[in-house]
């Protein structure tokens, strides 16, 4: 049972670190050895692929997982050797585990009762407002729909104010629409209580769209840890390159550097690179990963390329597809630095002698260019690479 | 604790028996414990003891001593052998018959029955609670000399066939070989229909569909498409019917004659009242080294071993 | 042509019902025969109607006492099936430990055994003890016998049971023992019913395994085996109806009623 000091001070509690805590199963690793600070009250999202030990992570919060090694504090509690039952933590679980026998007021009020507490009406009832289910209390589970399961989960757990939320995939059972529709409720909900939600997704837009910060996991370690716009922007690996939104990179070679600016080589042409975003080891004649993002490139048909302004990166490619998206058109374009060059263009004037087989030079503002360790692989994170799954994979699991 | 070898999504982990709570090692022993101990001591012990009393000699008397008689054996076979090969004959007609007879049913509850479907498998389930024997002895009055069915069977002259083949004698039904088989396929149908019904309401009504928009007329969808995934309901089936019809000796006691009689009926009155426990015992360890032998190699040849 | 086009459509069907005819043909002749008044001993051809046996159920000596002693055998035998094979249906599933195959051999032979196997080598072991046949010899092998049928219903349930709920539970405060009887226990209670009414029907309609273990006592499956030799009285088919009758009409209240809650609450 848990105490009543739990429950007093709980949602003020603090933050929640997680020492050098890792996990093996036999020889496998799911989760190596790391350390993880989330403050309190913030909106944290673990994001990765299938099997990067996201959810183990969150598992070892939640106590339902036994660490290898290392320590769970929230604030100042070491809570690692603590069972679940008595954590101040709850759970939103994976297709939400609501109790098929109970009807949603029993599911919500479950852990009220278990901690001792008689008059639990007026709470559940508030509780329920709050997700618009009043109507809904004396339904078994199984009555509601996909995104209605969904916020009993999360009232039954937000119910009994824990220090900290988790939610395993809490979205990934609805459909896209309503997907999106939670997502904002979900942060609606975050900035109300004020509690801190440590969010597991696999699903990039989600993680940003909600979170203030994110860790991006791959095979058992965390890649790297910023806010949304910081991962997307810097990206340190080729992993997180890949993984959030796409990325086009090139292998280039260091010529020379001056004035906080890298000038690198690239086929034939050359390219320039602010030191400041530059995440490798770089010396003159070195391997170096340029990186850009496809929204960040204009495309000028090779007819006009003496109107582009001087001092931005070029390069000359030939356009292999285009896709009409609606807001944008999507372009692969062929260069001979890099094969597969993407490429967004805001549907605002379209040229229309972009098509196909167009000879076009594609340029951008040094400054949006991020520069990576080259002794990585290309293709990490990307769709189809070890490791990440498809969206459909997952839904499937 | 579970050794998962691939990644996290861990919904086979068991909850109890993870630390830091490591109370749960020795508790599958404890839930297993009373269980166990009771099958090995009411069930296997048993087998061991008959297996020694089978080859054991002496007199009702003057008390049984183990002498490694294994003539017991060679005695009980050259005996009995008709005996059987009548059960083993009369399992199989009764457990046939149960999968033609049955499957149709259960086919039509699966598939057709809509909302009649519950009332029919409360109609296949009630006859359970009426005492099978009883049931078993309505048989009587169904198949009785000079009774409607042996009469319209006289007047068809289907009981010139029968006999001709020798299921029947003169124009009696009861107290011949049909009217056993009878009974048999009557008492062992539920189990067949069960497991037929369950693995049938497995199958996606829409594979139909898609056999039938893949060209397979009704016949060939059945064959091809329903057949084939209705298998581990046909061999569970069988399996069921087969092997108590074996050894029954109810239906051929109440419905058969001296002509009839199974190998349950002779290891029935060896040991109830002829008190010759070591032929007895022979016979029974027979029976079921038999039946063990034909279930393995029937599990084997249909390839459905994870089926138990 | 038409109607054998008609037929063809409906083979199916027709084939079924015949099936279900034949196997509730002998309860039809068992409720028709209750009221009759046979000349003889023997309850085998119609007489005469009568509703004498109806009025006097009991009227044949031993007959309602080998009723009751088949129904207190037959609960007995469901309550200890019912606790042993649970326990072992939750070890099974829920846990790992050595010699697992041995167990399901152990638990799966029993069901793949004629009943005259066992019947035969359990009086062989109660003649070696030198036991005294009668309601406890009885008991032990119903119970025997119901165990495995019970960890079948049972473990099939508690498989299908998703393990988050009780993660679930455990993450709402609930601990060990709370977990076990507020989310584990109610969920997997269908199982658990099914095997404990599964085991009662085994119990209750036993015969082949109570003929070699009973010694002198009479169960009500005993009783009507006796009489099949020495004259039927009219009084089994009364109680042979009357089972069939109550267990249809339980069976249509209980689902009667599941229904209307369903209605009511969607």
């Amino acid at each position: 049972m848990k105490t009543t000091e739990d429950t007093s001070t709980a949602g003020r509690g603090g933050d929640v670190r997680l020492t050098g805590i890792g996990k093996t199963y036999g020889s496998f690793t799911a989760v190596h050895p790391l350390d993880l600070t989330v403050p309190q009250g913030s909106f944290f999202a673990l994001l990765g692929a299938s099997g990067c030990g996201k959810t183990t992570t969150l598992r070892m919060i939640a106590g339902l997982e036994e660490p290898t090694s290392g320590t769970v504090h929230l604030g100042d509690q070491d809570v690692t050797a603590l069972p679940p039952y008595k954590r101040p933590v709850n759970t939103v679980f994976q297709s939400y585990a609501l109790f098929p026998h109970l009807d949603i007021f029993e599911n919500v009020a479950f852990g009220l009762r278990r901690r001792g507490i008689r008059s639990v009406k007026k709470q559940v009832g508030e509780m329920l407002e709050l997700v618009q289910l009043g109507e809904q209390a004396r339904k078994k589970p199984h009555q509601l729909s996909g995104g209605q399961q969904q916020r009993v989960a999360v009232a039954r757990a937000l119910i009994n104010h824990p220090k900290v939320l988790l939610l395993d995939e809490p979205l990934g059972a609805l459909d896209l629409k309503l997907r999106r529709q939670m997502q904002l409720e979900l942060k609606r909900i975050q900035t109300e209580v004020g509690i801190t939600f440590v969010h597991v997704t696999h699903d990039q837009e989600e993680a940003m769209t909600m979170a203030d910060t994110v860790a991006v996991m791959n095979a058992g370690r965390v890649e790297q840890l910023g806010s949304p716009a910081d991962l997307y922007e810097n990206p340190r690996t080729t992993f997180v390159a890949n993984f959030l939104g796409t990325s086009n990179l090139i292998e280039a070679e260091v010529d020379s550097a001056s004035g906080g600016e890298l000038t690198l080589k690239a086929g034939g042409g050359k390219l320039v690179l602010p030191e400041a975003r530059n995440s490798a080891a770089t010396t003159t004649g070195g391997r170096v990963l340029v990186g850009v993002r496809p929204e960040k490139i204009s495309l000028t048909h090779a007819d006009d390329a003496g109107e582009i302004p001087g001092g931005r990166n070029r390069i000359t490619g030939r356009i292999a597809d285009s896709s009409f998206i609606g807001v944008s058109t999507q372009f692969v374009v062929d260069s001979p630095v890099c094969a597969g060059f993407e490429v967004y263009v805001q549907n605002i004037d379209r040229d229309v002698r972009l098509v196909p087989g167009a000879e076009v030079v594609l340029h951008w503002n040094p400054a949006h260019t991020f520069g990576l360790d080259a002794g990585q692989s290309l293709l990490a994170g990307t769709v189809g690479s070890a490791g990440v799954g498809t969206v459909e994979e997952e839904v499937a699991r | 604790m579970t050794t998962v070898t691939e990644a996290p999504p861990p919904a086979p982990a068991p909850p109890e028996g993870k630390p830091p709570r490591r109370r749960g090692r020795w508790t599958p022993y404890w839930l297993l414990l009373p269980g166990l101990l009771w099958l090995v001591v009411f069930f296997a012990l048993p087998v061991i003891y008959q297996a020694s009393t089978s080859v054991q000699t002496g007199s009702l008397e003057e008390g049984y001593r183990v002498t490694w008689h294994f003539a017991a054996y060679g005695d009980a076979l050259s005996e009995y052998w008709p005996q059987f090969v009548r059960s083993v004959l009369y399992a199989a007609s009764a457990t046939v018959l149960c999968l033609l007879l049955g499957y149709p049913l259960a086919y039509l509850i699966a598939f057709r029955a809509g909302r009649w479907r519950n009332l029919i498998m409360i109609l296949v389930i009630a006859p359970f609670f009426t005492s099978f024997l009883i049931r078993t002895l309505a048989w009587k009055t169904i198949l009785a000399d000079g009774g409607w069915v042996v009469g319209t069977l006289d007047t068809l002259h289907v009981l010139d066939v029968t006999a001709w083949l020798g299921w029947t004698v003169g124009d009696r039904v009861l107290a011949t070989p049909l009217a056993v088989v009878c009974g048999l396929t009557y008492n062992f149908l539920p189990f067949m229909i069960l497991p037929l019904y369950t693995s049938l309401e497995r199958i996606d009504p829409r594979l139909h569909e898609a056999a039938n928009d893949l060209y397979a007329r009704p016949s060939t969808t059945f064959r091809k498409v329903t057949f084939p995934l209705s298998m581990p309901g046909v061999v569970s089936g069988t399996l069921l019917t087969f092997i108590p019809a074996t050894g029954d000796y109810v239906n051929a006691d109440l419905l058969g004659s001296t002509d009839t009689r199974m190998v349950g009926n002779v290891i029935q009155s060896q040991f109830l009242r002829i008190l010759d426990y070591p032929t007895a015992a022979a016979l029974s360890f027979i029976l079921m080294a038999a039946i063990l032998f034909m279930v393995t190699f029937y599990i084997r040849k249909s390839g459905t071993e994870d089926l138990v | 042509m038409p109607f054998i086009n008609w037929l063809k459509r409906r083979l199916v069907v027709i084939a079924g019902l015949a099936t279900l005819a034949y196997l509730l043909l002998p309860n039809v002749v068992v409720t028709v025969f209750s009221f009759n008044n046979p000349k003889g001993r023997f309850n085998y051809e119609w007489q005469e109607f009568s509703t004498e046996a109806w009025r006097d159920p009991c009227g044949v000596s031993g007959l309602c006492g080998s009723l009751t002693l088949s129904l207190r055998i037959a609960l007995w035998a469901t309550l200890g099936a019912t606790v042993l094979g649970t326990m072992i249906a939750f070890a099974l599933v829920r846990y790992r430990f050595r010699a697992r195959g041995a167990v399901n051999s152990l638990i799966f032979l029993p069901m793949a055994m004629p009943e005259v196997v066992m019947a035969a080598s359990l009086l062989t072991l109660f003649l070696n003890m030198g036991a005294q046949l009668g309601f406890w010899t009885i008991l032990i092998a119903h119970i025997m016998f119901c165990l495995s049928f019970v960890v079948v219903a049972v473990k099939a349930r508690v498989m299908s049971m998703d393990p988050r709920l009780e993660q679930a539970a455990q993450d709402l405060y609930a601990g060990p023992v709370q977990t076990f009887l507020r989310v584990t226990l109610p969920i997997a209670a269908p199982g658990i019913a099914a095997g404990a009414l599964l085991a009662f029907a085994l119990s209750f309609d036993d015969f082949i395994i109570t003929n070699f273990n009973a010694g002198s006592t009479v169960t009500f499956p005993m009783f009507v085996w006796g009489s099949a030799q020495r004259g039927t009285p009219v009084q089994i088919n009364v109680i042979g109806t009357a089972m069939f009758v109550i267990a249809v009409l339980l069976v249509l209240v209980s689902m009667a009623v599941g229904n209307r809650r369903n209605r009511r609450k969607a």
